[in-house]
């Protein structure tokens, strides 16, 4: 029973991973459009997104549905709990949607500069909102007994939330930006060199104080790093890739700055899951009635049927997946000739 | 949603899927936009609910985002843009991919919904609902006719839209080749699809009798449990008096609908306790309209079928209207039917497990919940007007830059 529950907060880690990696294309791509003002430029970064972002949000969807159905206290407790940040961000995935699909419905340039808009603002707003979630959760929040958020949606936004949602934006820029580079050329291209730079800056900063913020008022989130030093290698990680990442953009290689930024989300996700571990929802009223992955899973027939179908179904998406971005994006990434000198 | 497993499949000629994706791929953001949407409510609206009976209810949402919608999201993609992008073989393999990913997703979806209606496979530990047989939960009595009849439901809501737009053109002369073929492909789908549905239909009414004998009470407007009971065509509901005015009804065909026994007895809504009634006028005066909706489908599409056999199907201005006029029937039949079958449900939102009424979010002021339900009303209505409109947009443009290119050639 144990494995299985541990097996499920791995999963629905790694779909919340999936979908920050790629839907963090097109949210971050659709956040860094308002460096493009060219009506061309936007056009040529779209027609990239076009194809792929609507198989992107699948990943959220789906994890929403493996929490669920793995952890339906959990489910039912932060869903409920963040009522209004969830509606916005409901509003925020429709609009980016319909958005995305119509902007060209109609031959104007009126509508189409208006859709795009849309766009980036829901997108930018997608981003912050997702960031503002994860940062309450890492450090908890107030639950009563039954497991329900007993504060309101304004403490949602404190501080150290804040500046996880905009840790968040700079991240998914970063791998909007990586996007760009690998999948267009000439100015576009350039132009994403420079934002990458930028957001790269910008979250190195970011991630700097949010350390030191956790150092001094939330150390909690430090105890399993001492338990189990092993673990130390995850946020290794993710500072090597930060630190690396500026390397990477001098390279000459068009996709090597979204693989970095991929893994650097990959590992910070790693992170968040080593921090939280057991715990889905610290309860900051009482620790000891967390939510955790104990005492709220789902029955171990449940977590056994729907790991027999992930480990189905998981790997063929992998697979057509990878086969579908090949195909759209493997032909420009090879012949890109990057300029790379722009960057510096 | 499904819509698209039939539209998917006429691909027979390039210029034709084409055409067809368009209105498609316009659909799909909208079914996108409200799948988003009732994955988070379950949470945020519904969570004593989902608390209840997450340990059963998630897996088949979970199970359609891994082995459904995945495929379809990803293959859709291909469909619409990648003509001149991917590789042929793969471009070619995406509609059908696309079409098995709905059909898959549809299952999943109805599962999760039938487990509502006709639970099994669970025992209650600890006030929820732990699964016991995933089989059984799955394949629970009311999945299979549901899902028949549900989809069955899809096929003939996308071979109206086939023939309303293809009579549309027709009417207007525009594209007479490719409005004939699909006019003649949606035809036959539809007069298949149409009967059918009256053994879903029949099938699925079935069940709803032996698993749920109130709502099918409601459904039918029979109050006093009878043998013999009749059969009603119209009539007018007064569930206050517990009767049926103006009534035109088939005596005895009920009971031998049920049992294939005209004097069987059928238990009427009386012996049930009022507090376990469905809302009777909202379950009756769905399910009625629904099935004459169904009736006039069939005969609409027989006489088609009898214009083709003569030979004057594209030349008779009289069926074309009135093929154009039914293109949204359908969807109102849809409606109708699940609101048949939800309001049928009531009180109940697990049916004899969970009061309707004790599964909300006990913590979300009911003013958040007012002000966000006014909101998403104002968004489905503002993408309904932007779905008609596109569509609308969609089919002449693509009609009128058709023929200036091609249109000589094909008449």
């Amino acid at each position: 029973m144990t494995w299985l529950q541990i097996t499920w907060f791995i999963l629905v880690g790694v779909l919340l991973a999936g979908y920050t990696v790629l839907s963090g294309f097109d949210l971050g791509a659709g956040h860094l459009l308002y460096r493009f003002r060219n009506p061309e430029e936007r056009e040529e970064i779209l027609y990239n997104l076009k194809p792929i972002w609507g198989v992107n949000q699948v990943w959220l969807l789906t994890g929403g549905g493996a929490l669920f159905a793995a952890f339906p206290r959990v489910y039912a407790g932060v869903f409920s709990g963040f009522y209004l940040a969830l509606m916005l961000l409901l509003l925020a995935l429709i609009l980016r949607s319909v958005a995305i699909e119509i902007d060209h419905e109609i031959d104007s340039p009126g509508w189409t500069r208006s859709w795009e808009k849309a766009f980036l603002i829901a997108s930018s707003l997608v981003c912050l909102l997702l960031g503002v979630a994860m940062g309450n959760l890492l450090v908890g929040l107030p639950l009563d007994e039954n497991g329900y958020y007993t504060g309101t949606f304004l403490e949602l936004l404190n501080v150290f939330a804040l500046l996880t949602g905009i840790f968040a934006v700079c991240l998914l820029g970063l791998q909007g930006a990586g996007f760009i580079i690998a999948t267009s050329r000439g100015t576009v291209q350039e132009k994403a060199y420079i934002s990458a730079q930028r957001y790269w800056m910008a979250s190195f900063v970011i991630f700097v104080l949010l350390s030191l913020y956790c150092l001094l008022f939330e150390p909690q989130v430090f105890v399993n790093y001492q338990a189990y030093p092993v673990i130390y290698l995850i946020p290794v990680l993710l500072v090597s890739c930060l630190i690396y990442y500026p390397a990477a953009l001098k390279k000459s290689i068009s996709y090597l700055p979204v693989l970095v930024s991929s893994l650097l989300l990959i590992s910070l996700w790693g992170v968040l899951g080593a921090s939280m571990f057991p715990a889905l929802v610290p309860n900051t009223a009482n620790p000891v009635t967390s939510l955790t992955l104990f005492n709220s899973s789902s029955s171990e027939l449940t977590l056994k049927v729907m790991l027999i179908l992930a480990l189905c179904g998981l790997p063929l998406v992998f697979f057509y997946i990878a086969m579908i971005y090949r195909q759209f994006f493997a032909r420009n990434a090879a012949q890109s000739t990057v300029n790379q000198n722009s960057a510096g | 949603m499904q819509r698209r497993y039939y539209r998917t499949r006429d691909k027979i000629y390039l210029q034709m899927s084409r055409f067809w994706v368009r209105p498609l791929a316009v659909t799909f953001v909208v079914g996108v936009v409200s799948g988003v949407v009732m994955e988070f409510q379950f949470g945020t609206n519904w969570a004593q609910y989902s608390k209840y009976v997450g340990d059963i209810f998630g897996a088949p949402l979970a199970a359609e985002g891994v082995l459904a919608f995945f495929l379809e999201s990803a293959f859709i993609g291909v469909l619409v843009w990648g003509e001149k992008r991917v590789s042929p073989a793969i471009y070619r393999l995406s509609s059908l991919l696309v079409a098995l990913g709905a059909t898959l997703s549809a299952f999943w979806i109805i599962v999760a919904n039938s487990w509502m209606q006709t639970p099994a496979g669970y025992q209650i530990v600890g006030g929820r609902a732990e699964l016991t047989s995933f089989v059984e939960a799955v394949f629970n009595p009311s999945t299979l006719p549901r899902y028949l009849h549900t989809i069955d439901a899809a096929i003939i809501t996308g071979s109206f839209f086939v023939l309303g737009i293809s009579a549309w053109m027709l009417l207007r002369n525009r594209e007479l080749e490719m409005a004939r073929k699909s006019l003649r492909i949606g035809l036959i789908a539809a007069v298949i699809a149409c009967l059918a549905q009256f053994g879903t239909g029949h099938y699925h009414t079935l069940q709803v009798a032996s698993t749920q004998p109130e709502k099918f009470a409601a459904m039918e407007g029979l109050f006093q449990t009878e043998r013999s009971a009749s059969f009603m065509l119209f009539g007018q509901v007064e569930p206050e008096n517990r009767i049926v005015r103006n009534q035109i009804a088939i005596p005895g065909l009920l009971s031998w609908l049920v049992t294939m026994d005209v004097n069987s007895e059928i238990r009427g809504l009386n012996s049930f306790p009022v507090n376990e009634w469905p809302p009777v006028k909202a379950t009756f005066y769905t399910f009625h309209p629904m099935v004459i909706l169904g009736i006039l489908f069939f005969l609409l599409s027989l006489w088609g079928l009898v214009l083709l056999k003569k030979n004057t199907l594209y030349s008779s201005r009289w069926f074309l209207r009135l093929a154009m006029i039914a293109m949204p029937l359908p969807f109102i039949a849809n409606e109708l039917g699940w609101i048949a079958a939800e309001a049928g449900r009531q009180p109940w939102i697990v049916y004899r497990l969970l009061r309707t009424a004790d599964a909300v979010s006990v913590n979300v002021p009911a003013a958040q919940v007012a002000a966000s339900l006014v909101m998403f009303s104002v968004i489905a209505l503002l993408l309904l007007g932007l779905w008609v409109f596109l569509i609308a947009r969609e089919v002449k443009q693509a009609v009128a830059g058709d023929s200036s290119e091609k249109g000589v050639a094909s008449i």
